[in-house]
């Protein structure tokens, strides 16, 4: 019997959450859960809390099955699960400052996203007042007499998202790395609280820019989940469509970047002018260059304005893209800078359940468009590449190689697309109905849960992008190489911000 | 790699041709720009982008200014990674509490004359994001602004000309 399912044994009610379960655990049950995470049985997905309780998502790996659990926090705390299972150490410093729930025994006591900056104190909790005047923050630290700290941020050089980095080096050589992030949080998860589907989509689609496709149908799914809302058959594979646009958009640009970076910039020059079609192509097809705001819940916005914009592009990065990789794979002096740089162990990426490119150049078989899986993913054809090596080179691989699986499957949505409307009715559903989603974004797997309140509002939600169990491995990954390659390792996990700091 | 040199070499340039008939648009704002720039800064605005609060939907889009069809440059703007070199303070973004002081201090360290640009649908009023207890507002609440651009994101065309209509308020 696998643990999800012994959990499930143990659940003392189930709650109203499609399409997988979330239960009411005892702390016996929860405890089990957090060693299972620490044994590697499952995997954490989620952690966050709202008034009275903590919910837990746990994924199986062999067959990409979501269970949450949820532990009531009478007396306003929880047993930790940071304790065993580093993971959730900033999941569990955010639930703390967002609502109020402690929990005990988590290692780490100080705040996170919370910069005594807003005003108020557990905005998602009781949002009591609180001084807005700033606080100095404990950096860990590394000690040693040739020691020397390197801080950078939260304006950074490029233009490139806010964030505040803490180096300790030793000469050249990175120490520690220590990330503060946070600033660029805006509320979203309460700003969504009461919000009509409508105007939550909106802040949905504007979670983190790059993947406004990923999180608009992240939420979406989940809405959908929670109403029985079913999309039609057309929907589902527009969807796909500007979804696979949207990744090898995304791809172009960070392999340009990532070449950038170490000074090598015909690749961006080259990648940025057929990132530039994609971009003319989204807008011809769908009349928006990013295709913000296009999915929403029910289906599309709006149908395939036109179909020829597409098929063009995907020619013409037929033609152009194979010698850039060409050109990649035999520039020593590039690969030089690449090979073996900012290498992750796979014990890490696999115990911090690391998606997208940063999971899969570590081995890890994951993809949520396969496990779970959803439509219209199981009617195409594609490979999910796998990569062994970690560093920085198996990064550009990995994105190298999904350009050509999207690709193929533009031209297969392109070919298939179903006829029919692109849009239903979403039902209003039930007060208290729930729904869960996992997307997969360019950068990796997005979960999205919602709440509904019975007349067409969120009544609460939370939003987990990819990146908020990809930046802890970045600290990782460029302990003991130069500072010099800092922005190319960056580059090549590229982190978002945004979806971080909600 | 020879090959490609030899073929940049031969090629025409990818940045968009001035005379395209269809794009006159573009390029008669890149030729009007270049005459006011010069007038008021010589050859050169040096642009910092700060992004202090933005989905980085908006970042996104003003790399693509950088791309060799917009090629910024040819107009003599260029990004700048220090606000002590600019000219421009590039804003995108509601400014999050969080941010707000990094935004105040990169404008305070931006020599004068300067110029404040806010970037997005967000950064004139706080756009979605507005209301929140973790939003100041639009760039405005913050440091003085010259120019708007809209859009979410602004496309690069619109950024372009939002620049050129900037160089002209300031010559």
């Amino acid at each position: 019997m696998s643990l999800r399912a012994a959990l499930y044994d143990a659940a003392l009610e189930v709650a109203d959450q499609k399409p997988w379960p979330r239960i009411r655990v005892d702390e016996e049950t929860w405890a089990r859960a957090a060693f299972g995470l620490h044994a590697g049985d499952v995997t954490l997905t989620a952690l966050w809390g709202e008034p009275g309780a903590v919910h837990m998502g746990l994924i199986e790996e062999e067959t990409g099955e979501v269970l949450v659990l949820s532990l009531d926090c009478a007396n306003g705390t929880f047993p930790s699960v940071g304790v065993t299972h580093a993971p959730a150490l900033r999941l569990e410093r955010t639930i703390r400052e967002m609502v109020g729930l402690v929990p005990e025994g988590c290692p780490d006591d100080r705040p996170w996203l919370d910069h005594s900056r807003w005003g108020v104190a557990h905005p998602l909790g009781a949002a009591t007042p609180a001084p807005a005047e700033g606080a100095p923050y404990r950096f860990l630290t590394a000690e040693g007499p040739p020691m020397h700290q390197i801080p950078v941020g939260p304006v950074h050089a490029g233009i490139i998202e806010p964030g505040h980095f803490r180096f300790t080096a030793n000469g050249e050589t990175v120490v520690r790395l220590e990330e503060r992030l946070g600033w660029v949080h805006k509320g979203i998860e309460r700003l969504v609280i009461g919000a009509d589907l409508e105007r939550a989509a909106k802040i949905a689609a504007r979670i983190s820019g790059d993947s406004t496709v990923a999180w608009s149908l992240a939420f979406a799914r989940a809405v959908e989940a929670a109403t029985g809302t079913e999309p039609p058959k057309r929907a589902h594979w527009l969807r796909a469509l500007m979804a696979e646009t949207e990744r090898v958009a995304n791809h172009l640009g960070d392999v340009g970047a990532v070449c950038n970076d170490a000074a090598f910039a015909q690749m961006l020059n080259r990648c940025g002018q057929l990132r530039e079609k994609v971009l003319r192509a989204a807008d011809a097809a769908f009349g928006h260059r990013l295709m913000m705001d296009r999915v929403v819940p029910g289906g599309t916005a709006v149908d395939l304005l036109d179909a020829k914009p597409l098929a063009e592009m995907v020619a013409a990065l037929r033609h152009g893209f194979p010698p850039l990789v060409r050109l990649y794979d035999n520039t020593v002096s590039l690969l030089d800078r690449t090979v073996t740089t900012g290498r992750l162990d796979p014990a890490l990426a696999r115990r911090w359940g690391a998606g997208g490119h940063v999971g899969r150049a570590c081995g890890r078989r994951c993809d949520a468009r396969r496990l779970p899986g959803y439509a219209p993913y199981d009617a195409l054809r594609f490979d999910v590449p796998i990569r062994e090596t970690g560093d920085v080179d198996g990064r550009v691989w990995i994105r190298i190689l999904e350009i050509g699986e999207s690709l193929g499957m533009i031209e297969q949505l392109l070919a298939g697309l179903p006829k029919g409307p692109h849009r239903v009715d979403v039902a209003p559903g039930a007060a208290g109905a729930e729904g869960v989603a996992l997307v997969e974004a360019f950068r990796g797997d997005t979960f999205a849960w919602v709440r509904l309140d019975g007349e067409g509002r969120i009544a609460r939600a939370h939003f987990r992008d990819a990146s908020v169990f990809q930046w802890p491995l970045l600290e990782a990954a460029i302990a003991y190489n130069i500072v010099a390659d800092f922005p190319l390792l960056n580059k090549s996990f590229n982190c978002s911000y945004s979806g971080h700091d909600l | 790699m020879p090959k490609f040199l030899i073929e940049s070499l031969l090629r025409r340039p990818a940045t968009e041709p001035a005379p395209a008939a269809d794009e006159a648009g573009l390029t008669e704002l890149g030729r009007c720009l270049d005459a006011a720039a010069h007038r008021k800064l010589g050859r050169s605005l040096a642009i910092r982008e700060v992004d202090a609060g933005s989905c980085n939907g908006c970042e996104l889009e003003i790399h693509a200014l950088n791309n060799a069809i917009y090629d910024l440059e040819r107009f003599g703007l260029k990004f700048v990674a220090s606000p002590r070199h600019a000219d421009v303070l590039m804003v995108t973004g509601p400014v999050t509490a969080n941010m707000r002081e990094a935004l105040e201090r990169t404008h305070a360290a931006t020599p004068d004359p300067k110029w404040v640009v806010a970037v997005g649908d967000c950064a004139l009023d706080g756009g979605v994001f507005a209301g929140s207890y973790a939003v100041v507002g639009g760039v405005d609440a913050v440091v003085p602004v010259d120019l708007h651009i809209k859009g979410c994101p602004p496309s690069p065309k619109a950024l372009l000309e939002g620049l050129i209509a900037l160089v002209e308020k300031s010559a």
